[in-house]
């Protein structure tokens, strides 16, 4: 039976500095719905350099509206060290109807520490939102010289969790950075949650649910950016039960936004939720 | 339709097992749910960047143990530390003319280029064994000893009957597929970088299929990561077959068949 899936980590638009095969939104979109994906929560690529977030935002969401042949929902880009970042996200929000939002602290230029990252987190635990926290993009050692962007020093993080109450969140391409007591005591911190799209290692997938439990992860492909083949293979790599396939490929993400949409925002109470407007595929 | 998977790029570290022969057995049990039939493997249970001909032999002995449980799954490439020629030539000898090894696996100890491989690498292709020498282009820089795609060229246009390889495809593979574009003699290795959607097509492109070689870098990486790179690539299946077995298939048919392997 061909599974259902939603895909927790996908990018709309172009790579700054390498084009992949599938950057186009068509054949990504065609190609998640051939590996049965029939959701796929979607950042864009220009959220990383654009300075104009608002603009990078609104495209996200028309890109995630238009596409009909699975489910995109749009996370747009908030960056707590711009001037008036509360309006970009009034707009996710508000005018665009995100369920969450995505955080790039290594390319917007803040560490974990900034006091504008505690109080973004702390607005968005109290919109119910889910927060996507990207702490690396790409290998640095495979960085453009003139384009270096370490990863996000992590070592804030578990103490940072736990001070925001009600917060939610899903920490992508992180799995290539954290692992072991450092990655429990994070997901432990709080309800915080990983995809699996670099999690690496002979049956990496086996191990990571015996750290942090398979309620904790969500499959994510990172595509375009990586051959989604990976992500799936990882799944048949490690040999999962039927119950924890499911949990990992649909029911987990299933949750962490029914689980928000359950809760009343003090914003906008009517708020639609685009996987109940967009149409079926 | 089942297609044949021989996985170029295998170790013994950062997989449970307290013998040799075990981290073997659980590679095979990943390996197996993915169907690749056959994994080479190099370097021991504890790896050494700059290893003393006493901890080369150590390590070779593990792989020499572990091949004995697994013959028909596995092929081991000899690890050689080139600023001990004479000591790697004994071993070479010791492995591979002597024993079940099929390949030189040369690390980060000393770099591509220096002359201290010339007789390594000499003997190798006498024996007709494959020769795997790790790249790596590095942003943030590499290891004193580690070598560049653009060092291995340069070997490779001494030692033009060599059969080498480029580990990694020089990690920065968009620049290591350029580096090595003019010497046939070099193939490229997939394994060990990050999936990134796009490697295997340029590879395929700059270099032809018959070049380019799956391997995975596991335990270290995921087995299903890194057949992604072939499974996921916009290839046709005949370009493909190539890619996971045909062509290492083709490079080890003469030291498997002087050895009186069947493949």
């Amino acid at each position: 039976m061909t599974p259902r899936i939603i895909d927790a980590n996908i990018n709309l638009g172009r790579w700054p500095t390498r084009r992949f095969p599938l950057d186009d939104p068509t054949r990504l979109t065609q190609a998640l719905r051939q590996q049965g994906v029939v959701e796929a929560w979607a950042g864009a690529f220009d959220a990383l350099l654009h300075r104009d977030l608002g603009s990078v935002n609104a495209r996200l969401a028309r890109e995630c509206q238009a596409e009909r042949t699975i489910r995109l929902v749009p996370f747009g880009s908030v960056n707590p060290a711009q001037p008036d970042w509360k309006e970009d996200l009034r707009r996710c929000v508000e005018d665009h109807r995100m369920p969450g939002i995505r955080l790039y602290p290594n390319y917007h230029g803040y560490t974990l520490e900034h006091p504008g990252l505690v109080e973004l987190l702390d607005l968005a635990a109290q919109r119910n939102l889910v927060v996507g926290l990207c702490l690396m993009m790409e290998d640095e050692r495979m960085m453009l010289p003139r384009l270096r962007v370490p990863p996000v020093n992590a070592k804030p993080l578990a103490s940072l969790v736990s001070r925001i109450k009600g917060l939610r969140l899903l920490l992508l391409n992180s799995l290539s950075l954290l692992n072991g007591p450092t990655l429990q005591k994070v997901v432990q911190a709080g309800e915080v949650s990983v995809d699996l799209s670099m999690r690496e290692g002979a049956g990496g997938l086996s191990s990571l649910i015996s750290l942090v439990s398979r309620e904790r992860i969500l499959f994510g492909s990172y595509a375009p950016s990586l051959y989604m083949e990976s992500a799936l293979l990882k799944i048949q790599e490690s040999d999962l039960d039927a119950p924890t396939r499911l949990a990992i490929l649909e029911q987990n993400a299933q949750r962490l936004l029914s689980a928000r949409t359950e809760r009343p925002t003090s914003i906008d109470t009517q708020a639609t939720h685009p996987r109940e407007r967009t149409a079926s595929p | 339709m089942v297609v044949e998977i021989w996985d170029l790029h295998c170790h013994l570290s950062g997989v449970p097992g307290d013998t040799p022969e075990a981290r073997l057995g659980e590679l095979v049990k990943y390996a197996d749910r993915l169907g690749i039939n056959r994994l080479c493997v190099y370097m021991g249970m504890t790896w050494s960047y700059d290893p003393s001909p006493a901890e080369f032999r150590k390590q070779n002995d593990e792989v020499l143990r572990a091949l004995k449980r697994w013959p028909d799954r596995a092929f081991g490439f000899v690890y050689l530390n080139p600023k001990h020629v004479k000591e790697s030539l004994a071993e070479l000898d010791r492995c591979v003319r002597d024993g079940p090894m099929v390949g030189v696996k040369l690390w980060v100890a000393h770099k591509a280029n220096n002359p201290e491989l010339d007789p390594i690498v000499d003997r190798a292709t006498e024996l007709k064994a494959v020769i795997f020498q790790h790249t790596w282009i590095k942003t943030t820089g590499n290891l004193p000893g580690e070598s560049t795609p653009m060092e291995l060229a340069e070997l490779a246009g001494r030692h033009p009957s060599a059969q080498l390889i480029c580990g990694h495809t020089g990690g920065d593979w968009e620049q290591g597929i350029r580096a090595v574009r003019s010497r046939p003699n070099i193939a490229v290795d997939l394994a060990g970088g990050d999936p990134v959607a796009g490697i295997t097509e340029m590879a395929v492109r700059e270099l032809g299929a018959e070049r380019v070689l799956y391997g995975s870098d596991a335990a270290g990486r995921s087995f299903a990561s890194q057949l992604a790179k072939v499974r996921g690539a916009n290839l046709p299946d005949p370009a493909k077959r190539l890619i996971l077995a045909e062509n290492l298939k083709r490079m080890l048919r003469p030291i498997l068949q002087a050895k009186g392997v069947k493949v």
